[in-house]
């Protein structure tokens, strides 16, 4: 197998609060492998937007990176100096965003918008960045490419934002390409336009994608690999088939049974008890212990890092064989 | 035949865009919003129906007229029988109470959860003032909340906790209908689990009668009796909630099921469920409303006759669409032409 395209190892991104240090994220590691698609997946506070950001450098003032390591390409990206990450973020690491309303700079035409980066950062003429501009457009399936390209971002519809925030995105040609919660704001049918935009674009451009989003089914059709966080720390990463068959960390067993599914039918949905707890005051030892149903008392402390299984997945929890044992008595997901 | 507690006739909400300033600044341009546009409806005692559609189809405003937030521009919702308008008695305002979207906006930040109740129970004359304690502590109980949520203000609470407050509060007047305007949506998955148990629970155990408006598909499968699907201010298609996801009639409600991403891992095919952008309401297709994303639509039948509900075998499942029971036209890729949203 090829070196992955990006590996962040046991990362921690702290804030500074009045009542203590919030952990964000702490200590989560995965992999995205060349030409692959990763869905990060987790509840609001999880961290996954945080680590996100961090990749490339976009995290507030109040943040600071306590420790782990960031390689993309190779190259460490904590290491580098702000120009060199700068760079890096412009050509290399694109990122969508959720809300394409105020990501989009609003008195701007689209088309300058979309052609500014070839303008900017690929030396490009005026009347080049436009014709690239435009066949930017026609790639991500703007119908009328030359008229809309003029449009102001408050004259078009949600789902052709996206389409704009995604032109943009690509027209550096980036290796890697962050979407946070790319659907998240749009309906279901624009939802299903975009995801299936976004994995026709990975595969014929070849670039790796980070897929951010808080719906597993989103996950379950966008990625063929997934990491699941929970109170800051990834608890369990796999491919999606083997981690949503089969889950071995009763996080990841909790959340997918409390989806309804459509295909599902009526009855009652279960839930995880307890709420998720404060990242200033984390649990000794797991952090999902005081919520897990399969919880021993070696639980309680200690620590819990990713641990390598066979077929190329891996957990956070001890108790992961009783997780799985229950998994397969109910399964969460049918066999299709 | 369950008895209908409730009956929508004819309803309409259209809101004027540019009257009044507006309509002299644009020279004399007037422009509607039809939001809800002739719909017909009835609410079975004791039933969960369920309301989707996307943003934009009419649902929340549908909601809100039923409510009486809204007078609606022309049509009426009876109740047991009776006209209730907007303006209706308190006594009949109690009967019918919503549950709101975001629990953080819908909730009075400055007061405690006692005092939210006991105003609601004291504007009503619901229970004798030495009982108010006691019907506070039973109301908070009833969602699953202790005694000690009284005393707390809403920024105490968590996006789940709130929403069971401002179930509470909807319960306090001991109400027929519920009209919960999606109310898990603004919450994670697994606190929307509870909620949705819980909102199941007090109908078993009150009797209730539910509207859910949602636009999530696989909520509205596990909860509901039956589904009424919208788009562009009409009511589309109505059945029982197993008819509709295995046998839906109207090519809307099949591309909105088809969009649904399913948890099942694996791709399905890459063709885009229902292409194009809805329409905007302020200038609404001629003849059939899904006619330019419909993927079966045939000219010019379907750009010229507006379709009616008609029932299928059973009388339960009615659909809007020319071809909803006879044999259907070839599938084609509709031609979209994508509207540029109108500016302001």
């Amino acid at each position: 197998m090829s070196e992955p395209l990006l590996r962040v190892r046991d990362l921690r991104v702290q804030f500074k609060l009045a009542r203590g240090t919030l952990r964000a994220v702490d200590g989560a590691s995965f992999e995205v492998g060349r030409g692959e698609a990763l869905g990060l997946v987790g509840e609001s506070g999880s961290g996954k937007t945080v680590a996100l950001r961090a990749l490339v450098g976009l995290l507030p003032r109040s943040a600071r990176i306590a420790g782990g390591s960031i390689e993309f390409d190779g190259v460490d990206v904590l290491t580098l100096d702000e120009d060199r990450r700068r760079a890096l973020r412009g050509r290399s690491i694109a990122m969508v965003f959720q809300e394409p309303m105020t990501a989009l700079n609003p008195v701007m035409r689209v088309g300058e918008q979309i052609g500014e980066s070839p303008l900017v950062r690929l030396g490009m003429g005026r009347r080049q960045a436009r014709a690239r501009a435009l066949e930017l457009m026609s790639l991500v399936g703007i119908p009328d490419a030359k008229r809309r390209a003029d449009a102001y971002p408050h004259e078009l519809s949600g789902g052709l934002r996206q389409r704009v925030m995604i032109a943009i995105a690509l027209s550096a040609e980036p290796k890697l390409l962050l979407c946070d919660e790319p659907t998240t704001a749009l309906d279901v049918t624009i939802q299903d336009q975009i995801l299936k935009l976004l994995l026709s674009l990975q595969e014929e451009l070849g670039v790796s994608l980070v897929f951010v989003s808080h719906d597993l089914a989103v996950i379950a059709q966008a990625c063929k690999n997934v990491a699941v966080m929970y109170a800051g720390g990834v608890v369990e990463t796999g491919t999606v088939d083997a981690v949503f068959r089969e889950p071995r960390h009763p996080y990841t067993l909790g959340l997918l049974r409390s989806v309804p599914d459509v295909d599902g039918v009526r009855g009652r949905l279960s839930s995880i008890p307890g709420t998720p707890p404060d990242l200033a005051a984390l649990p000794t030892g797991c952090p999902f212990h005081p919520r897990c149903p399969f919880v021993v008392d070696k639980c309680t402390s200690g620590e819990f890092p990713l641990r390598a299984l066979a077929g190329n997945r891996a957990t956070a929890c001890i108790r992961d064989d009783a997780c799985a044992e229950d998994a397969r008595r109910e399964p969460v997901v049918a066999n299709a | 035949m369950p008895e209908t507690l409730l009956e929508v006739r004819g309803l309409a909400m259209h809101f004027v865009l540019r009257g009044g300033m507006g309509l002299w600044l644009h020279r004399g341009k007037r422009e509607v919003l039809r939001a809800v546009d002739g719909v017909d409806l009835e609410l079975a005692k004791g039933e969960t129906l369920g309301l989707v559609g996307e943003s934009g189809c009419g649902k929340s405003t549908l909601a809100r007229c039923i409510v009486g937030l809204y007078e609606p521009t022309a049509g009426e919702v009876r109740y047991e029988g009776r006209v209730v308008d907007a303006r209706r008695a308190r006594s009949d305002r109690r009967r019918i109470q919503m549950v709101f979207q975001d629990p953080y906006s819908s909730l009075n930040p400055r007061m405690t959860v006692r005092q939210v109740l006991s105003e609601l129970l004291r504007a009503h004359r619901m229970v004798p003032k030495e009982l108010l304690e006691d019907r506070c502590r039973e109301l908070v109980g009833l969602v699953g909340l202790g005694p000690r949520a009284l005393d707390a203000h809403p920024r105490q609470f968590s996006g789940g906790q709130r929403q069971r407050v401002s179930i509470a509060r909807a319960l306090a007047l001991e109400p027929d209908i519920l009209v919960a305007d999606e109310p898990v949506s603004a919450l994670d998955v697994s606190v929307q689990a509870t909620v949705l148990n819980l909102l199941a629970d007090l109908r078993a155990e009150l009797g209730l009668t539910v509207l859910l408006v949602a636009h999530n598909m696989a909520v509205v499968r596990h909860v509901c009796d039956r589904v009424a699907v919208m788009y562009l201010g009409r009511i589309v298609e109505t059945a029982p909630t197993e008819k509709l996801f295995t046998d839906a009639r109207h090519p809307y409600t099949q591309g909105l099921l088809r969009a649904v991403p399913k948890l099942v891992p694996g791709r399905a095919s890459t063709a885009a469920a229902v292409v194009g952008d809805p329409p905007s309401p302020i200038r609404l297709p001629t003849g059939c409303r899904f006619h330019t994303r419909c993927p079966i639509a045939q000219q010019p039948r379907c750009s010229d006759e507006d379709p009616v509900l008609l029932p299928g075998p059973g009388p339960e499942h009615v659909a809007a669409c020319h071809f909803a029971w006879t044999a259907r036209p070839p599938a084609h890729v509709p031609e979209v032409e994508v509207e540029a949203r109108e500016a302001g």
